[in-house]
């Protein structure tokens, strides 16, 4: 998940390594980092959007209905989202070994 | 919130906020990371316009490692020291190249980030020359108190009392032994037409401010508290609580000062008791009641200091007037 090859031959290699690909991070999934996940109570959702503003990843996004989902392929488990949730609808639950 | 004369733009909108990240997701930051939001929020305020001018440091380090980088804006990595000369650098060629036909005309925006390390300290010198020469910029400093990224040594900006590797609490020792630099104040003396404080739990004050900063014309500077749970000792999900208790404790005031003249956004009411702030955090653990006493009476004296300059900008103006 969280895998980078970063070996490449130095002739493949930008004037003064400049990167030409904005964003790039986004295939960084950084999801395996957590030991925790937010998991979402639709029925006591307000749909305030906090969650999505104070998400430090961004990995909430709003779906057609306006509730926000959170992105497990980039979530670290800081439990931010939980914890300000004004109605308590999101709770961190310990991710199971696999 | 803003100034009369900007008829088209309001304020942003907990509602209307832009959907887009400039700031992408697959950084490296800790869980928790109150700097990683606070460049989310203020990416997300300027939009794709924008080159940015970004010292050595935590933000730097997260967001660019090799081949990847988070920023979904043009972007250059500087020195640690180097941020507002770049960004003046940057800020001339703009000028220059538009003048001569060589870029369309257009408005670019220039923004410099650097951390308290790479402004309060290193950064001071080239931060003071910029904003003397006037060059239409933005300077942000992600302030999380210490050099976190080398593993938590103190920095002019750590607060007094704060346990650091640099800075240890013991039998000799209460940790940082002196204040917190003030660097705004430092900004304000150069005359500079906007500077401002924020905090990314007040995320529309915040992306306000950085609204404001960027349409201003000339240097704007911005000193932006990032809470830093790991190097802050406290749990990553507390990162937007501890926040919010430095602003309503008035450890941290937000306030804007515009043409010299200074306005308190946050705190209004009364001030929480400082320590509920300090209790949140392992770094301020060992600090015993006298000491907690002692910060109490100095951010009373700051925060009595804040508002009189608040009340007396308008007796300046006054004074003023007769010239």
């Amino acid at each position: 998940m969280g895998k980078v090859n970063a070996i490449i031959s130095w002739k493949k290699l930008n004037l003064g390594i400049a990167i030409t690909e904005p964003g790039s991070a986004r295939k960084f999934l950084t999801g395996d980092w957590r030991t925790q996940r937010p998991v979402l109570d639709k029925e006591a959702c307000i749909r305030c959007g906090r969650c999505w503003i104070y998400c430090p990843e961004g990995a909430y996004t709003e779906d057609e209905e306006g509730y926000f989902q959170c992105n497990l392929d980039y979530c670290k488990g800081c439990g931010i989202c939980a914890q300000e949730c004004p109605e308590g609808a999101i709770n961190m639950v310990l991710e199971e070994k696999e | 919130m803003m100034p009369a004369e900007k008829k088209v733009f309001k304020g942003f909108k907990a509602r209307e906020l832009p959907k887009e990240d400039l700031f992408t997701q697959g950084h490296r930051a800790c869980q928790g990371c109150g700097g990683a939001l606070a460049l989310r929020l203020i990416t997300k305020a300027i939009g794709r316009r924008v080159i940015v001018a970004n010292a050595t440091g935590c933000m730097e380090i997260i967001s660019s490692a090799f081949p990847q980088t988070a920023w979904d804006v043009p972007w250059i990595h500087v020195a640690f020291e180097n941020a507002a000369a770049v960004a003046s650098g940057v800020e001339s060629a703009l000028k220059a190249m538009m003048r001569k036909g060589k870029l369309k005309e257009e408005k670019i925006f220039v923004l410099a980030v650097a951390g308290d390390g790479g402004t309060a300290d290193i950064g001071l010198q080239a931060l003071s020359g910029a904003l003397e020469r006037g060059h239409d910029f933005v300077y942000v400093c992600i302030d999380n108190e210490a050099y976190m990224n080398t593993g938590i040594q103190r920095s002019s900006s750590t607060p007094f009392g704060a346990r650091t590797t640099t800075s240890p609490a013991g039998k000799k020792s209460i940790g940082q032994m002196t204040r917190k630099k003030n660097v705004p104040a430092i900004a304000v003396a150069h005359d500079i037409p906007y500077v401002a404080t924020a905090c990314p739990t007040y995320y529309l004050d915040l992306m306000n401010k950085v609204k404001k900063a960027i349409e201003t014309p000339g240097p704007a500077y911005l000193h932006c508290l990032s809470a830093c749970p790991t190097g802050w000792r406290c749990a990553p999900n507390l990162a937007i609580e501890v926040g919010r208790l430095a602003v309503e404790t008035g450890v941290f005031p937000l306030y804007e000062v515009i043409n010299g003249r200074y306005k308190i956004n946050y705190p209004h009411r009364r001030l929480k008791p400082v320590r509920q702030y300090l209790e949140m955090q392992g770094r301020f653990r060992h600090l015993t009641d006298e000491y907690i006493e002692i910060i109490q009476e100095r951010v009373n004296k700051e925060m009595a200091k804040l508002r009189a300059l608040e009340r007396f900008a308008s007796f300046y103006e006054s004074v003023l007037a007769n010239f």
